[in-house]
Order: C-alpha cells, then sequence, then structure tokens
C-alpha cells in the first residue's frame, strides 16, 4: 500500500449499531491514511451516517462512556484518536472491534 | 370510519396499537427499535402519518427515527442513499446531532448551569426527552432535551438546530437537575398564535415565548414549593407536566412536585393558583386536558414517597371544574395491590367522542378508557416499562 492508496478497513460493530446501520455482519470500509481510529471511523460515519454521534459524541469527538475499541487484542479505548491502528488491521488481515459495555439491563 | 394509533414508548422499544373508533380490539406492532428506550414518539397533526420518534440508548447515545408511512417503516431522517452526499462528498444528514449553541448570533455565549453541589457545570447533551411536531407544518418539529434545552428541525428532523434564547435566559446558570436530570419535557404550541410556545423544566420551572423562541419569560408566579430557601423564586421548580386545550390557549394546567401538586394559569402562566382541592396526594406525574372539554382535566396522584398509587389503588382523578373538585375514576383500574408509577409523558387523550383518555404504566401496562374515564380496560398487560404515550385520531 502506498501512502496515498486507501485501505480496505474491516470493522466489527455491536448489534444494535449493525441493526441501526442495516447491517449484516462485519463491515468493510476504504479509508485514506493514515490509518487510525480517528480516519475508519470518520470513514465508517460517512458510509453509515446514522452511525454519527452513537460511537463518538457529536459536539466533542470523544469516545461514548459505555463503548470500548479494540484491535488485535489490545485495548485501544484510551489511545489517541490520530495514533496509527496497528499494522494487521491496516493490511485487512484483523478487524477494528467496536465493543458495548457489557453491563445494564 | 374514525380510528385511533397509539404510540407507546417504553424503555425497550416501541409500540404501536391501534383500534378502530370502538376502541375495543385493538393491533399491537411491535417491538420497534428493540432494545433500545423509546422515550417518545409523536405525530404530525399536519400529516398524521408522519411519525418522530426518539430512540436513545446510554451506550450509543440519541438517534431520530421518522416514519412516514404511519410507523410501519422508519428512517433516520437524511441518511437516505439519495440524502447522503453533499457537493463535497460528505454527509449531510445529522438527525442526530444536537450541539448547543454557544456563540451569538444564534445562542447567547452560555455554557454552565448549576451543579447538584452548587457548583457550576458544563452543559452535556444526554437525550431527547420529548418530540413535538409543529402544529402547521410537516418538516418542522421541537426536541426537548436533557441537560435542558430545545432544539427544533425544518427539515424533517435531518438536521437540529437550538433555540438557544431559552437556555441563555438570564436564569440559566440557576438551572440546576433534579433526581431525574434536567430535561426540558413539556412543549406546548398555542394554536392561536404561532409565536408563542410554553416549555417547562426539571427543575428549573415554566418558560413562555411570544415572539417565536428568541426571548424567553420564566412564568412561575404563584408556584409553591417548600424545598427552596426563597419564598418565591423566578425559577428552581421542579414542573412535572404542563398542558392546554387548543380551545382556550390562555389557560394553563400544571403538574408540580410534591408540596406543589396542581396548578392552573388563567392567564398565560403569568401567575398560577393551586387547585389540589380533595385530590389524595399532590404528588404525580401526567396532567391532560378532555379533547372537548376545555375545564376537564386528569391526574394520576402518587404516593409522593413511594412514587406509586396510594393504598394500592390506581386511580385516575377527573376535574369537570379546571381543578379543586375532582372524582376517582376506578371501574376497570386495579384497586389493590398495584404498586405500579406512570410518567408525566405517559397520559394522552384522543378527539373522538367519546374522548378517549389513555395511560401506560412503569408495569407494562397501557390502559383505555374509551368514554371519558369512565371505565377503563388494559389494551395491553406486559409491555416493557412504559416512558411515553401519545395518541392519533385517525379519520
Amino acid at each position: 500500500m502506498t501512502p496515498t492508496q486507501t485501505a480496505t478497513i474491516r470493522v466489527v460493530l455491536p448489534f444494535h449499531l449493525r441493526v441501526l446501520a442495516k447491517i449484516a455482519g462485519e463491515v468493510q470500509v476504504e479509508v485514506q491514511p493514515p490509518i487510525t481510529q480517528r480516519s475508519v471511523l470518520d470513514a465508517l460515519e460517512a458510509r453509515y451516517p446514522m452511525l454519527r454521534g452513537t460511537i463518538r459524541d457529536y459536539g466533542t469527538q470523544r469516545r461514548r462512556d459505555f463503548l470500548r475499541l479494540y484491535a488485535c487484542e489490545l485495548d485501544l479505548s484510551h489511545e489517541s484518536p490520530d495514533t496509527p491502528l496497528p499494522e494487521a488491521v491496516a493490511q485487512g488481515k484483523e478487524p477494528y472491534l467496536v465493543i458495548g459495555a457489557i453491563a445494564g439491563g | 370510519m374514525s380510528a385511533v394509533r397509539v404510540l407507546v414508548g417504553t424503555k425497550k422499544g416501541g409500540f404501536i396499537l391501534s383500534s378502530d373508533g370502538k376502541r375495543q380490539k385493538w393491533n399491537v406492532s411491535g417491538p420497534h427499535f428493540s432494545g433500545w428506550e423509546i422515550y417518545h414518539m409523536k405525530g404530525s397533526p399536519v400529516d398524521p402519518n408522519r411519525i418522530f420518534c426518539s430512540q436513545t440508548s446510554g451506550w450509543f447515545g440519541q438517534v431520530i427515527q421518522r416514519s412516514d408511512d404511519g410507523g410501519k417503516t422508519w428512517t433516520t431522517p437524511g441518511s437516505n442513499p439519495e440524502d447522503l452526499k453533499s457537493p463535497d462528498g460528505m454527509p449531510k444528514g445529522e438527525s442526530n446531532k444536537f450541539v448547543y449553541e454557544t456563540e451569538p448570533p444564534h445562542g447567547k455565549p452560555l455554557t454552565t448551569h448549576q451543579w447538584y453541589d452548587g457548583t457550576q457545570h458544563a452543559w452535556e447533551f444526554k437525550r431527547v426527552w420529548h418530540v413535538e411536531p409543529s402544529l402547521t407544518d410537516p418538516d418542522t418539529v421541537y426536541a426537548g432535551v436533557e441537560d435542558a434545552a430545545l432544539f427544533r428541525s425544518t427539515d424533517g428532523g435531518k438536521s437540529w438546530q437550538e433555540l438557544a434564547g431559552l437556555r441563555g435566559h438570564g436564569t440559566g446558570p440557576k438551572w440546576s437537575p433534579g433526581a431525574g436530570g434536567m430535561g426540558l419535557h413539556s412543549i406546548v404550541q398555542d394554536p392561536t398564535n404561532p409565536n408563542r410556545m410554553y416549555i417547562a423544566i426539571s427543575a428549573a420551572g415554566a418558560f413562555r415565548t411570544d415572539d417565536g423562541g428568541k426571548n424567553w419569560k420564566a412564568i412561575n408566579r404563584g408556584l409553591k414549593s417548600p424545598y427552596l430557601p426563597e419564598p418565591t423564586p423566578e425559577i428552581g421548580f421542579c414542573v412535572h407536566r404542563i398542558a392546554m386545550h387548543p380551545s382556550r390557549p390562555n389557560v394553563v394546567y400544571m403538574q408540580l412536585h410534591q408540596g406543589g401538586g396542581i396548578y392552573r394559569s388563567d392567564n398565560a402562566g403569568d401567575l398560577w393558583q393551586e387547585v389540589n382541592g380533595n385530590l389524595p396526594t399532590d404528588f404525580g406525574f401526567p396532567i391532560d386536558v378532555h379533547a372537548h372539554e376545555a375545564s376537564t382535566i386528569y391526574s394520576v396522584p402518587m404516593d409522593p414517597y413511594m412514587r406509586v398509587p396510594p393504598e394500592g389503588k390506581l386511580r385516575v382523578y377527573r376535574s369537570k371544574t379546571g381543578g379543586n373538585e375532582w372524582e376517582p375514576l376506578t371501574a376497570g383500574l386495579p384497586q389493590e395491590n398495584c404498586y405500579i408509577n406512570v410518567l408525566r409523558d405517559a397520559m394522552a387523550v384522543d378527539s373522538l367522542d367519546k374522548c378517549g383518555v389513555y395511560f401506560g404504566t412503569s408495569g407494562g401496562q397501557v390502559y383505555c378508557s374509551p368514554d371519558s374515564g369512565d371505565s377503563w380496560q388494559p389494551i395491553v398487560r406486559d409491555l416493557p416499562y412504559v416512558l411515553s404515550v401519545e395518541v392519533q385520531t385517525l379519520s
């Protein structure tokens, strides 16, 4: 992948967001480098506008409290949104995971 | 042939209950948006097939849904493929975007309100409590939100703008949340004056605009609350609900927190008088007005400390005199061992003759009275916790 080529990033969403976006299973989005949490989520929201505000707060762009962000067995929830994602994610070998906190009724 | 459509918001999804004008046999549709909290659904008076829905979640935030076919199908406004792209290629649908104004010309630079400990706290959007479609334009709809603010969409819910003159009212930094949060829950439009609107906030009080939402006046004079240090403060009242009959828009009814009770204003909220009369308690959440009798009002009194029906008897109270003189309505309602609650947005009336009255409970029952409250029957008994009930009268 050259720096200007888009990458196909795999994203796994929690059940309720898949229903909201009318997605069955894993979704793939085309992302312009650099491949970061911000660029992946920007691309995801551009393709599925109904997801805007559901993963990141609309006003602050901060991750919503009850969601966690994982990839390659790493918890990326507290990483800078501009930190490059693991190479395996950028190469499409591993998915980027949006996980709903398992709590509540 | 007349018909009714009851829109029920619950903690686990939305339900639509339909019947013909007899209101005896019901069809139940749902859950819609299963697993999400449906705070409120309401249909446009101009186009009854257009229904707006507040879908919300502690996990995933706020979503606005809209149906244009009476609730059969739904869409997040502005997210249809043909709506997606603006000329620069970015999505233009922003139906989930509720961002407070902080700058002129739309807003006043107001960024904090009073927190529980008396300190100032930044406004934080949490959810839409109430959607109120315009009386005249199917594309215009208002949203009352937590933390308290009023938003308006003029494009069918695709995008939202704050009417920031309300939050910019001089008292804004003194507004504080109640135990249930600081939500704007009541939006009442004056059908005779498009520039006049009433809103109510827990726990700030009631406000009125006479210029289409640019400026607002606190209308809490005459209200009493033993829980406030000042005897007659301008704001700080935990209003639970306000209601009005369209034929008499200067007469406004209110259910206030305990220590206050039911109030009526005969001058558009400029002055309130307490009309509890013979009610068993002064606590409750909803208040509503008969569709054809402007002085007939309904309340569901609750034990103020347990927030359940007094003595375990579920009684709707009706006053045909605009308050003070109340009669309990019990036929068909449980009169023992009933310990549910009825929330502020969970009562509605239809406009059939006879007027139908509806309410939903924390136990998942939705009751209907097809005869103005004289008798009741459950439409459904086992829905999730009911947050809101609205009814549409269809011809």
